[in-house]
């Protein structure tokens, strides 16, 4: 540890350990959070009104009484939901899959971590073609009704496709984190089990799983986060449409402001995000932590 | 034996099946990006007749590919290494320092990490854009900073706290100054952490969208996400074209996974798990 006494050498170290990452720190996410909250209960719209001119929440209300933000919140939690478990059942079952000890698991293993690699928008371009083209051809030429139509054209089914996306990006990814847990799990364990005479299944559910809650709480949070703030595979796959029915929240907070250029009430909507994501992700990690000590 | 073979059948299948299900969107991709609009939309599922790369031409260039490319690698390589740079001083500044206000700054650093960049973007364009701040991706790169330094300061935080604080001592009374100490001593034992957040890094700027989307305006500082956006809007309806373009955007990061894919899984898990 380093105590400088004079108040000159405590400025040198700062300045030259501290000072300029904190300064860029400082204005590119203080500054903007402040002004942010500031911008939902002024009259200050980032292109003319004052930061100084308080007009109470008037913004929040008209926020909660446009009926569009409430049918985006809905599809949110919906598309995050299906997503969350999905992503996890997938991925928790690929790590088992890849960790048998067999030929080829490893090639197996990359291949379904590719799509990672790539960005949403690219992969949603991708998907947008499968769904419209291909899966349409596949329908027309085989007279496979759910296919003949494509997913794309009916809010019902739009917004599986996200999901379906969604889930064969992340689930890769999460199928890497369960890896780790389940390389972490003492070997010594599994065997005194298998001499209890426990099943492969039983051996699953009543030693592997309880010791990977770690795994889990990380590959939840993970997904929570990724899934509730979605916005280039919303983009490119479905554009929000049909009708504005994908149009999950983040898509909508972009369309609020820079199309319909409305910013306070776009900002107070973007407030109520982070509100949300911020409790969602301390209370699932807090409930988590929980089960780690009770395990 | 024979229901160990069995299993050993059905444990590949599946493998296959899954494999299939992963890859078909490529394979699938591939195929049309050869193929000319007619034959794309007569059939998108058989193969091409000829094997013509005018698509690829004619996409490369429609996309500005070399510049695309350019400024994809400027930002991400330039942002990355401010990130590691920057952070890995200002950890180890929390770290030996023990000011009361250090301990402020981390809790404010960590707390941070829960903001969504949604959450910014409108106050952020509002200032930046009016302080004639936007378009230039050299700026970018000082905002790729200020986004990134938290989740990168605290993985560096939690290895620095770990490294006995003897192992400075010696330098000092070497006379080393405390920039000497840190580069020479400190910096190289953080190798494998510094990896791991180049890894993270680079998978986050190569592939962002939103940010760069909302900061850089112009057709020539566009980066290879946004170039395909731009692509991909003109020529939806030419397929094996618009094909050829996603192909392209893909194969970078396809080349930088193949060359490095042991670091980039080990750097993925402990980014993630930290």
């Amino acid at each position: 540890m380093y105590y400088e006494k004079r108040i000159s050498e405590r400025l040198k170290v700062f300045g030259l350990f501290g000072f300029i990452p904190l300064l860029v720190f400082f204005l590119v996410m203080i500054v903007p959070f402040v002004i942010g909250i500031l911008m939902t209960v002024t009259t200050w719209t980032g292109l003319t009104g004052s930061l100084f001119e308080f007009i109470g929440f008037e913004n929040f209300i008209s926020a909660f009484s446009d009926p569009n933000f409430g049918s985006s919140l809905i599809a949110t939690f919906k598309y995050v939901v299906f997503t969350l478990v999905l992503t996890n059942v997938l991925g928790f079952g690929l790590a088992l899959l890849v960790t048998q000890g067999r030929k080829g698991q490893e090639f197996f293993k990359l291949s379904f971590f590719t799509p990672n690699l790539i960005g949403g928008i690219i992969l949603g371009f991708i998907w947008q073609f499968i769904f419209s083209r291909a899966f349409v051809s596949v329908g027309v030429e085989l007279g496979w009704g759910i296919f003949s139509v494509s997913w794309l054209a009916n809010p019902e089914t739009a917004l599986w496709t996200l999901i379906i996306v969604s889930v064969w990006q992340s689930s890769g990814y999460m199928m890497l984190i369960y890896i780790a847990g389940l390389m972490g799990i003492d070997k010594s364990l599994m065997e005194a089990s298998l001499l209890d005479g426990a099943s492969a299944f039983k051996q699953l559910i009543k030693v592997k799983i309880p010791l990977m809650i770690p795994s889990f709480t990380i590959s939840l949070f993970l997904t929570l986060q990724r899934s509730f703030l979605v916005y280039d595979t919303n983009l490119s796959l479905t554009d929000g449409g049909p009708f504005r029915s994908t149009e999950l929240i983040a898509m909508h907070i972009y369309q609020e402001a820079f199309t319909y250029q409305r910013f306070g009430e776009g900002q107070a909507k973007a407030l109520v995000l982070f509100v949300i994501v911020a409790l969602i992700a301390i209370t699932q990690v807090g409930i988590m932590k929980k089960m780690e000590v009770e395990a | 034996m024979k229901s160990k073979k069995i299993k050993s059948l059905l444990y590949y299948l599946l493998s296959l099946f899954l494999f299939l299900a992963f890859v078909f969107p490529f394979i699938i991709i591939i195929i049309n990006s050869f193929k000319d609009n007619l034959s794309v939309v007569r059939n998108p599922l058989a193969l091409p007749e000829v094997l013509s790369f005018s698509n690829y031409t004619q996409a490369f260039s429609a996309m500005n590919f070399i510049s695309a490319l350019k400024n994809s690698l400027i930002v991400t390589i330039g942002s990355s290494l401010l990130i590691i740079v920057f952070s890995s001083m200002l950890a180890y500044f929390l770290v030996r320092w023990k000011w009361k206000i250090n301990r402020f700054i981390f809790l404010l650093l960590v707390m941070s990490m829960i903001i969504p960049f949604q959450s910014l973007m409108i106050p952020f364009v509002s200032i930046y854009g009016r302080l004639g701040l936007l378009d230039s991706k050299y700026v970018l790169m000082f905002y790729y900073l200020g986004f990134g330094l938290s989740l990168a300061t605290f993985i560096y935080h939690g290895f620095i706290k770990n490294i006995p604080f003897e192992l400075e001592e010696a330098a000092i009374i070497d006379g080393a100054s405390r920039l000497q100490v840190f580069w020479k001593v400190i910096f190289p034992i953080l190798k494998p952490i510094t990896s791991t957040v180049l890894i993270l890094d680079v998978l986050w700027i190569w592939n962002d969208f939103l940010l760069p989307s909302l900061v850089l305006v112009s057709a020539d500082e566009r980066t290879i996400p946004l170039s395909t956006f731009s692509f991909f809007g003109t020529y939806t309806n030419n397929y094996g074209l618009a094909m050829a373009g996603l192909v392209l955007a893909i194969i970078p990061i396809i080349i930088f996974f193949l060359i490095l894919q042991k670091h980039i899984v080990r750097g993925v898990v402990e980014g993630a798990i930290k």
